[in-house]
């Protein structure tokens, strides 16, 4: 076996169960549903405005909702068919969102999409037309995050990018999606790596990978060898590598100070499944209309990852893993550790559904809540330098303030410190609620000011 | 589909960690010691601290269904801890009845009068322990001479301490040279061969029960090395500058409570600092006490008190000594 130079963060951090029952599994294609669903908003920002209507008759790849405003991205049809509805649809958050309701024919697509295998290495787009392309394909971050991807790609005035890193790290368990994209799309990964360098205007760019994935290392690092400014770097694993924060500063070194961005060190993070979609909105002109999800379980019969056009009923796609197992106690979407649990089926895989994890009923519960005993664990793993500990305690006795200047605006909700907590506190799940309460404090702020 | 589906906040997993396997684990650890107290001691200081555990978990028990009315927690495991810490520090030649109110003091006012575990400023063992010691200062300080299994109760000869006869010694204006004549020497009281505290005298064993503690990751090594370090420099400073007033640095370390109080004392979770910054300056303090209250004060033995003292300051440490925050940013001026 190769040996790396391994980096990672040097504070806090857990090491769950890894879990990545589907690693071996090359992705399959989803039978296409006879029925979508895509809500208008499947990002951070504001919802996308419908530019069809009710009984209009659509193709595979055309725009649903444009884009309203800065923060937003446009949606577009996954499948041809009819629009049959446009209302309100329960979305994995489990609010209600405005969504259109397509019932597939065929699968016609628009005639512009370049559908076809064949590898376009050669990049004619300016960094106006990329940038142009990205934002009209919809991308949003697809690591989960689902920030809009053309608002990281434009460097603010006065701020100067230095370097592009690719996250390819997929340090939540069980996530195996962003593994196979590396081994299965390896070349158009390479490609749009180079269009997001051009794009930022960078001469360098790194693709984070974490050591559980040799063979992903080792492909990607030969085929970075031919092209000029890329580089892979190995990881130890380690949760939460894959969050920007801890990410830039594994590789670089870098710290991104409290409440800025991480262009502001130099640094801009893309996962890999944003690149792919990047090189094919680029290069092939198709909008984000399908990503990879893995679907796992350790009872789940196929723990597998396909390819799902966005819309597709999670239900769909268990289906094709073999079915909901009989022990079944709680469906998450995404990965265990900051994943969504839903409680239902019927819901559609979006942007940001990067997997379907089935655990069961023995699994679903939280222990009951005991004492805290001060152990300091939380405060040892949290990767931000928080006190957990306090932080809950503070919530409890609704001191917003004080939990304000002890920093909890900087907590990136990884849940390390409730993933440790021997007593089985629900230290995040009070982390979240002074996060709420404080962002009303501070729009209550900006009121007063204004 | 019919069935209901659980729906919670992430995370969905959870570590392997919970409060009683942390108190297994650190009941595990103090096995050794306990087995070379066995040997030493005899039959008593096998059965002295089952009798503290037992007592310990009636009381609590007791207090928490009749008093407090509130459902027992028991299970966490954290009476036992308290129960065998309690009899580490006591002499194997204790009346079972003293014992008996060591264990309702420790548990009654020095755990759950505050709320029970989790809430108790101070190290509930220690509570006992300080409180035994000046109640009853006689039986507390009458020390059996380690002679081996086959003694019993009734014919073991009692003697001091090390720490005992040296501070007896140099009120009597003595040479701190010639006392330590009388004293085993270091590598018998590295493996145990000493008067002392049932659970104290095995240094060799008790260093066992951390590098167990440190490998289960159940405590960090921040307080015990800087309490050892700490009693190491200052003793041997003292010593330097006048080897015929002061015991050696290695005879600090390997007499009285400061293995068992550094390493499983000072450690007590709830009484402890949460950061490591905190965590070393809690431990300097626990330290630099002990040898000043072994040195001056009027005690032969000071680790109790250093690290109840310790114990007080916790919250003005845990208040001014925060982690490093990821990203922090530097205020001008």
């Amino acid at each position: 076996m190769q040996k790396y130079q391994l980096k990672t963060f040097p504070k806090g951090g857990v090491h769950p169960a890894e879990n990545k029952l589907s690693a071996g599994s090359p992705i399959k294609i989803l039978p296409l549903p006879e029925r979508v669903v895509i809500p208008v908003v499947q990002h951070l920002g504001a919802p996308a405005e419908p530019v069809v209507q009710k009984g209009d008759t659509v193709v595979a790849g055309q725009l649903l909702a444009q884009s309203k405003g800065f923060v937003s991205a446009n949606i577009h049809a996954s499948v041809s068919g009819k629009v049959f509805r446009i209302e309100e649809r329960f979305d994995a958050s489990g609010y209600k969102r405005l969504a259109f309701v397509i019932d597939r024919h065929d699968d016609t697509w628009d005639p512009a999409i370049d559908r076809s295998d064949t590898l376009h290495e050669h990049i004619t787009a300016s960094r106006e037309e990329i940038i142009r392309k990205i934002q009209e394909a919809g991308i949003v971050g697809m690591g989960g995050a689902t920030f809009p991807t053309h608002i990281k790609l434009n460097v603010p005035k006065g701020k100067k990018a230095d370097i592009l890193i690719i996250n390819g790290v997929e340090c939540e368990p069980f996530l195996t999606a962003d593994h196979r994209l590396m081994l299965e799309k390896s070349k158009e990964l390479m490609v749009g790596i180079r269009i997001l360098m051009k794009a930022l205007g960078v001469d360098r760019a790194v693709i984070g990978i974490e050591q559980n994935k040799p063979d992903a290392i080792d492909l990607l690092s030969s085929l970075a060898e031919k092209s000029s400014g890329i580089t892979v770097q190995a990881l130890k694993v380690k949760y939460p590598q894959g969050g920007e924060k801890q990410l830039i500063k594994a590789i670089t070194g870098r710290e991104v100070p409290s409440g800025a961005l991480p262009v502001d060190v130099g640094a801009v993070v893309h996962n890999v499944g944003t690149t792919l979609a990047a090189y094919e909105a680029v290069q092939k002109n198709k909008p984000l209309v399908e990503r990879i999800v893995t679907v796992t379980g350790k009872s789940l019969q196929e723990p597998s990852n396909f390819l799902v056009r966005i819309g597709t009923p999670v239900a769909e796609v268990i289906e094709a893993a073999g079915g909901l197992p009989e022990d079944t106690g709680k469906v998450v979407l995404g990965g265990p550790m900051m994943g969504k649990a839903v409680s239902k089926l019927d819901i559609p895989v979006t942007k940001g559904t990067s997997g379907i994890l089935i655990l069961p009923d023995s699994e679903a519960h939280r222990k009951p809540v005991q004492p805290c005993i001060r152990c300091a664990k939380c405060v040892s793993v949290c990767p931000m330098g928080l006190e957990p500990y306090l932080l809950m305690s503070l919530g409890q006795h609704q001191l917003w303030d004080k939990a304000r200047r002890e920093r909890a605006l900087d907590c990136i909700e990884c849940g390390s410190c409730s993933f440790i907590c021997p007593a089985d506190r629900p230290l995040l799940d009070y982390i979240r609620l002074d996060k709420m309460r404080i962002g009303a404090l501070i729009r209550k702020e900006k009121k007063a000011v204004s | 589909m019919n069935k209901l589906l659980t729906v919670s906040l992430s995370p969905h997993v959870h570590g392997k960690d919970s409060t009683s396997r942390l108190m297994t684990g650190v009941v595990i650890a103090l096995l050794p010691a306990w087995a070379v107290s066995v040997y030493y001691f005899g039959w008593a200081a096998l059965y002295l601290p089952v009798l503290s555990v037992v007592f310990c978990m009636f009381f609590e028990f007791v207090i928490q269904k009749y008093m407090l009315k509130r459902a027992s927690s028991l299970k966490d495991g954290s009476a036992i801890v308290t129960g065998l810490l309690l009899a580490f520090t006591l002499p194997s030649s204790l009346p079972v009845w003293i014992l008996a109110i060591g264990a309702l003091v420790a548990i009654g006012v020095g755990k759950m009068s505050f709320g029970g575990l989790g809430t108790n400023p101070f190290n509930p063992a220690l509570v006992g322990r300080v409180f035994l010691f000046i109640s009853f200062p006689v039986q507390l300080t009458s020390w059996p001479v380690p002679k081996g299994f086959h003694t019993s109760l009734t014919d073991a000869v009692t003697g001091a301490t090390p720490l005992g006869l040296l501070k007896e010694g140099m009120r009597s204006g003595e040479q701190v040279s010639t006392l330590l004549k009388n004293v085993p020497d270091h590598m018998q009281m590295f493996l145990g061969y000493m008067g002392g505290s049932m659970g104290e005298v095995a240094a060799a064993a008790l260093l066992l029960g951390f590098l167990y503690l440190l490998w289960k990751k159940i405590i960090t090594w921040h307080i015990p090395v800087t309490i050892l370090t700490t009693v190491f420099l200052f003793s041997g400073l003292l010593w330097l500058i006048n080897p015929a007033n002061n015991a050696d640095p290695v005879f600090h370390l390997l007499t009285g409570g400061v293995m068992l109080g550094s390493i499983f004392m000072a450690t007590d979770y709830v009484t402890s600092p949460m950061t490591p910054k905190g965590m070393i300056i809690y431990a300097t303090g626990i330290g630099l006490l002990t040898v000043i209250i072994r040195r001056w004060g009027a005690y032969p033995e000071g680790v109790q008190f250093a690290i109840l003292i310790m114990n007080a300051f916790v919250p003005l440490i845990n208040m001014y000594v925060k982690p490093k925050r990821f990203g922090e940013v530097k205020k001008n001026g």
